[in-house]
């Protein structure tokens, strides 16, 4: 897999492509700005992006900008974005465009390689990974239709998918059987409404419904 | 505009009847009659001054505020020792006696042409410019003096000023405290788990993979703690997006739904943006906390130079901003930048509360995406 690394502070930057190249992943450029970011993903051959937030040349948010531009024009094409912070407002810019293949996490996260990799390779598969703060934050939001209709537990089991998060580890999390978790899932896909389809789209759509409503 | 010239003629004989006790009042002031008739004549004379300051602000366009200094507590005595001492007394006293002579005649022109009927047409053409000049000299007198202008502004800074330095040293020992307790802390905490695991290492490298543990989950911890200290001086999201943005992902951010309506078509000063930002979520917290809404409101606006914020919400109503430290610290940090706060808050609700920064913006703003869904 190759892909395009943006990231301004140098030992970040090199962290990063250690951790992603052990892993047999290809960081085939690595950027530290948002100008040699938009050219670096003109590149047709790569086939996913880490990105983080800020970066020069205006310190603000270049890189998520840089994110949904990419992403206007290459439809799913998969995005992880790294910040110092989280934002709902930012979560819901990137999943907008109403896709998957989007990741959104603190960058601390990174300091646990292993659910870091999972990430990536979710991101990179179709799904969606976003910050476990930024899940909380929509959980301490009072939910309107058609959130209303799931149990606390249903709503519990959504949070996690949102985070990306497979059964087993949703399971283990939450103190029960896998197949329960997928008994809660199956609730979940009808009561959304969401219509017959891939598992992984269905869980795609689940999570967009959760952050828009 | 006739009709006020009316009004100026006939007001003639109440002023006259005011000079004359003033007059009288003034000179039998050691005996205590004097003082009755003032007290009974000054405010007649602030209510006529009332009057004709409306008067002119509407003939002229302009607005005339009313500058008399507040009376203090206390008995008779105590409030006409302070209104003698208002410099507006005497101009009010100056303005008496243009009213009653050349005013009047002024005024008394007016009518004069609009009667005599063969002068109707200057009439029609005159009254405007006669106006104009009456209210122009009733401006004059009736507003303060530039000296008064500039003391009571000097007044003003020096209150805001103050209080503007009690705010940044408050918020600098807030910060010194959090950054004490937590983040340091945390660093001290952090530094003892890999002193200890330097020495396990050799012995028991089990219990040193379990300091190493411990010490990441503590950075972890120091980070989240350091981010929120950052985000108390200065969100990043209000960096990256202004007022509207910061505003908007603050909205998102509450646990009642909060809509934001407007927008600003521009940045204002870093200060004022901050300034109205932390007011804006001092309004929202204040109302999660108390009014237990169903639903509140955000809406910004900018125009005529004044940046404009209303935060509403539908809950219990009865916020008394006086009460509250927190709304007593926005109101100051606000008026450092000549902003003031408005509550309504009835019983029941809602509570709106309206925040006024006069300010100018700069550049036009980064664009922001369009909302999803």
């Amino acid at each position: 897999m190759r892909l395009v690394l943006a990231e301004d502070n140098a030992l970040l930057r090199a962290g990063l492509t250690q951790v992603l190249e052990s892993a047999g992943f290809v960081v085939a450029v690595a950027v530290d700005n948002a100008v040699e970011l938009d050219q670096a993903l003109k590149d047709p051959s790569l086939e996913g992006a880490v990105l983080d937030v800020r970066m020069p040349p205006t310190f603000t948010d270049e890189g998520l900008r840089a994110a949904i531009a990419v992403r206007a024009d290459r439809p799913g094409f998969p995005v992880l974005v790294l910040s110092q912070y989280v934002e709902q407002l930012y979560a819901r810019e990137l999943l907008a465009s109403g896709e998957g293949s989007v990741g959104y996490l603190l960058k601390d996260r990174v300091a646990d390689v292993r659910d870091f990799l999972d990430a990536v390779r979710r991101v990179l598969a179709g799904g969606t990974v976003l910050d476990a703060e930024v899940v909380a934050a929509i959980m301490a939001r009072s939910q309107d239709e058609p959130l209303e209709r799931l149990t606390p537990r249903e709503r519990e089991v959504l949070g996690r998918m949102a985070e990306g998060r497979s059964n087993t580890s949703i399971a283990t999390a939450l103190h029960v059987t896998e197949k329960a978790v997928a008994k809660h899932i199956n609730n979940i896909f009808t009561k959304l409404d969401l219509p017959v389809d891939m598992e992984a789209n269905r869980r795609v759509r689940a999570v967009l419904t959760w952050l828009r409503a | 505009m006739t009709a006020y010239a009316l009004a100026q003629v006939l007001w003639l004989v109440p002023l006259l009847v005011i000079f004359v006790l003033i007059v009288v009042g003034g000179v039998l002031v050691v005996v205590w009659v004097g003082l009755v008739l003032l007290v009974a004549a000054i405010p007649a004379l602030r209510w006529f001054a009332d009057q004709q300051r409306s008067i002119a602000s509407r003939v002229l366009g302009v607005e005339i505020p009313r500058p008399y200094r507040p009376l203090p507590a206390g008995g008779p005595l105590v409030r006409l020792r302070a209104v003698a001492s208002d410099p507006m007394t005497w101009r009010d006293l100056l303005w008496l006696l243009w009213a009653v002579s050349f005013g009047w005649v002024l005024s008394l022109l007016v009518i004069v042409l609009l009667v005599t009927v063969v002068t109707g047409f200057i009439w029609w053409y005159g009254v405007g410019p006669i106006l104009w000049i009456r209210s122009v000299v009733d401006r004059a007198l009736l507003s303060y003096g530039t000296t008064e202008a500039l003391e009571q502004r000097v007044q003003v800074l020096t209150r805001t000023r103050a209080d503007a330095v009690d705010h940044s040293a408050a918020e600098l020992r807030r910060l010194e405290r959090d950054l004490h307790d937590g983040t340091q802390a945390r660093l001290v905490s952090l530094s003892m788990s890999l002193g200890m695991a330097e020495t396990l290492f050799e012995t028991d490298p089990e219990a040193a993979a379990r300091m190493v543990g411990e010490a990441r989950s503590t950075t972890t911890a120091a980070i989240g703690e350091l981010r929120s200290v950052v985000r108390g001086i200065h969100p990043p999201v209000l960096a990256d997006r202004g007022l509207d943005g910061g505003v908007r992902a603050l909205a998102l951010d509450m646990a009642v739904p909060v809509e934001v309506s407007g927008s600003i078509p521009g940045r204002p000063p870093a200060p004022v943006e901050s300034a109205v930002y932390f007011a804006i979520a001092e309004c929202l917290a204040n109302a999660a906390k108390h009014a237990e809404p169903q639903h509140a409101w955000i809406v910004l606006e900018h125009r005529d130079g004044l940046l404009r914020a209303v935060v509403g919400d539908d809950g219990r109503g009865g916020a008394d901003p006086r009460q509250g430290t927190g709304m007593r610290g926005v109101m100051r940090r606000l008026a450092a930048f000549d902003g003031t706060m408005s509550v309504s808050s009835p019983a029941d609700g809602p509570t709106i509360v309206t925040l006024e920064v006069p300010c100018d913006l700069s550049s036009p703003k980064t664009t922001p995406f369009s909302e999803p869904g």
